[in-house]
């Protein structure tokens, strides 16, 4: 399989999310890192470069995922990012992928594991 | 300065001018508002007119005669009473019997002016509707606050329970799609993942039942003579469990008993509040202290952690409902985000308080005073606690 040993880094605050996202990739030959939140996701940065970072907006400090996802960007603008949002469900907001964030896509939660396959397949190879 | 809007309709146009002009320039003091409260005034010859007034904004105060030339006062205080604006309207009658007086009472009228009047009985008249008005303002403002904040609890509350069923959810489905294989062994995690999330949820359902209890006043209290003492001490063997897992020591420091009337189960929720918090938020190998005093009329007990504290802006947060201090440190400390303000709804319940000090990374000690004074009835606390 082509998607062997390709690292994904995932990184949300919800714990069991975290879990059964990585379970499942897991399952589909991914390496996974999981980080609960920014500081273990910069410390696992330090030492890795992701194939790929799946990462969830809103932690606890409510630029948390900006942040992330701009240091990652300007780190290797190559390293797709996937957002992870309940924002745009909760306020409809929009953040769409040709802003200023430039991610490379935006799933709104609650995440259906099956579209964030599709998108991580899609970005990967 | 506030402003009230009067209307006075009346079919001599003298009439109207001079309540015009005593009004104007009259302003009065309200308890409860601070500021003076002026008036605006709107004039109408008839009944017609008044209406059509009123429908383009309509008045908090308004001046109506009996005898008008079309259609009639109480014909139009009836339109008034059918409409959906707060309007006190006070009638104008030149033959103030008593039968005129509770007829229009029964339709509606909140009082009376006879004719003719001083500008001081006009003033008097219109002072003490204005009181009416404000006072009914108010009490409109406080229930939609409360309706608000009933709203956002409720918002809160909802999201709070969906969260740990998506989590479960998710877990079933791992195990439903045998994400790692058919071996049970390798969903042990998973299991005790739902477990936990299970056990979290059904504490944030008992913390709720205990919340709406001692909200509503409905919950039977029975004051008997308590040994507070006693009491922590069941609450520690509650915590033990957990606190020798992380082999976090509790330790009591108290006289042999400490008597006040009191109601059990309350007490036994106050204690298994705070010691649960000592606990969940201490690091390992850390230590609770309880400590129990007893002064004249007053029962104190302190429960100080070693844990990771908060700084003040969390503190000063801390009582509201749901509110669990978020940060990298709690992340994974599960909690309903009721406990403390269980605790300081009990403490009103004994006329006491409650109190935090704490320091980030050193602790936290909450200090609750209880009164031994007979306990107020809970149903008049329900106001002032929330």
């Amino acid at each position: 399989m082509s998607d062997a040993s390709k690292k994904v880094l995932l990184v949300d605050d919800d714990v069991d999310f975290l879990e059964q996202l990585k379970m499942r990739l897991e399952a589909m030959d991914f390496e996974v890192l999981a980080a609960d939140g920014e500081t273990a996701a910069y410390e696992l940065l330090k030492e890795t470069r992701p194939d790929l970072v799946v990462l969830d907006l809103m932690m606890e400090h409510m630029d948390a995922g900006f942040n992330l996802a701009y240091r990652i960007k300007k780190m290797d603008k190559s390293i797709p990012v996937i957002l992870v949002t309940a924002v745009e469900s909760q306020t409809g907001m929009g953040f769409g992928t040709g802003g200023w964030l430039k991610a490379d896509a935006v799933l709104a939660k609650p995440v259906r594991f099956e579209q964030l396959k599709r998108e991580i397949q899609r970005l990967i190879n | 300065m506030e402003r009230l809007r009067v209307l006075v309709t009346d079919d001599e146009p003298g009439m109207t001018a001079a309540v015009e002009r005593v009004l104007k320039d009259y302003c009065v003091s309200l308890s409860g508002v601070t500021g003076e409260v002026g008036f605006e005034v709107d004039t109408a010859l008839t009944g017609e007119e008044a209406l059509e007034i009123m429908e383009q904004r309509s008045p908090d105060i308004l001046l109506l005669d009996y005898k008008l030339p079309g259609i009639s006062g109480l014909d139009v205080l009836d339109r008034v009473t059918a409409g959906e604006a707060e309007t006190l309207t006070v009638m104008i009658t030149a033959y103030a019997t008593l039968e005129t007086a509770v007829s229009a009472t029964k339709r509606g009228a909140w009082d009376f002016l006879a004719k003719p009047f001083t500008p001081d009985e006009l003033k008097s008249t219109i002072r003490k509707a204005a009181g009416s008005v404000i006072l009914s303002r108010q009490a409109r403002r406080l229930a939609a606050e409360k309706r608000m904040v009933r709203f956002q609890f409720i918002s809160v509350l909802a999201h709070e329970l969906k969260a740990p069923l998506a989590a479960i959810e998710g877990y079933l489905h791992i195990v439903n799609d045998r994400v790692s294989g058919d071996d049970l062994a390798a969903y042990d995690h998973v299991f005790e993942r739902c477990m936990i999330r299970t056990r979290h949820m059904r504490k944030l359902v008992m913390d709720l039942l205990d919340l709406t209890r001692i909200e509503s006043g409905q919950k039977t209290r029975e004051l008997t003579q308590t040994d507070i003492v006693e009491a922590a001490r069941h609450a520690m063997e509650t915590a033990e469990p957990e606190a020798s897992q992380r082999n976090i020591s509790i330790n009591l420091e108290a006289p042999d008993s400490v008597l006040m009337r009191a109601d059990r189960a309350e007490i036994g929720m106050i204690f298994n509040n705070l010691l649960s918090n000592a606990v969940k938020y201490n690091r390992d190998g850390g230590s609770v202290t309880v400590a129990l005093a007893e002064e004249d009329d007053t029962v104190t007990i302190k429960v100080a952690d070693t844990g990771i504290g908060m700084s003040k802006e969390e503190v000063d947060r801390l009582f509201d409902e749901f509110v669990r201090i978020r940060n990298e440190r709690t992340r994974d400390i599960l909690g309903s985000g009721l406990g403390l303000s269980i605790v300081k709804k009990l403490a009103l319940l004994y006329g006491g308080r409650v109190h935090v000090e704490s320091k980030p990374d050193a602790g936290s000690t909450f200090t609750v005073t209880l009164s031994k004074q007979p306990a107020p009835d809970p149903v008049q606390l329900a106001d002032t606690a929330s």
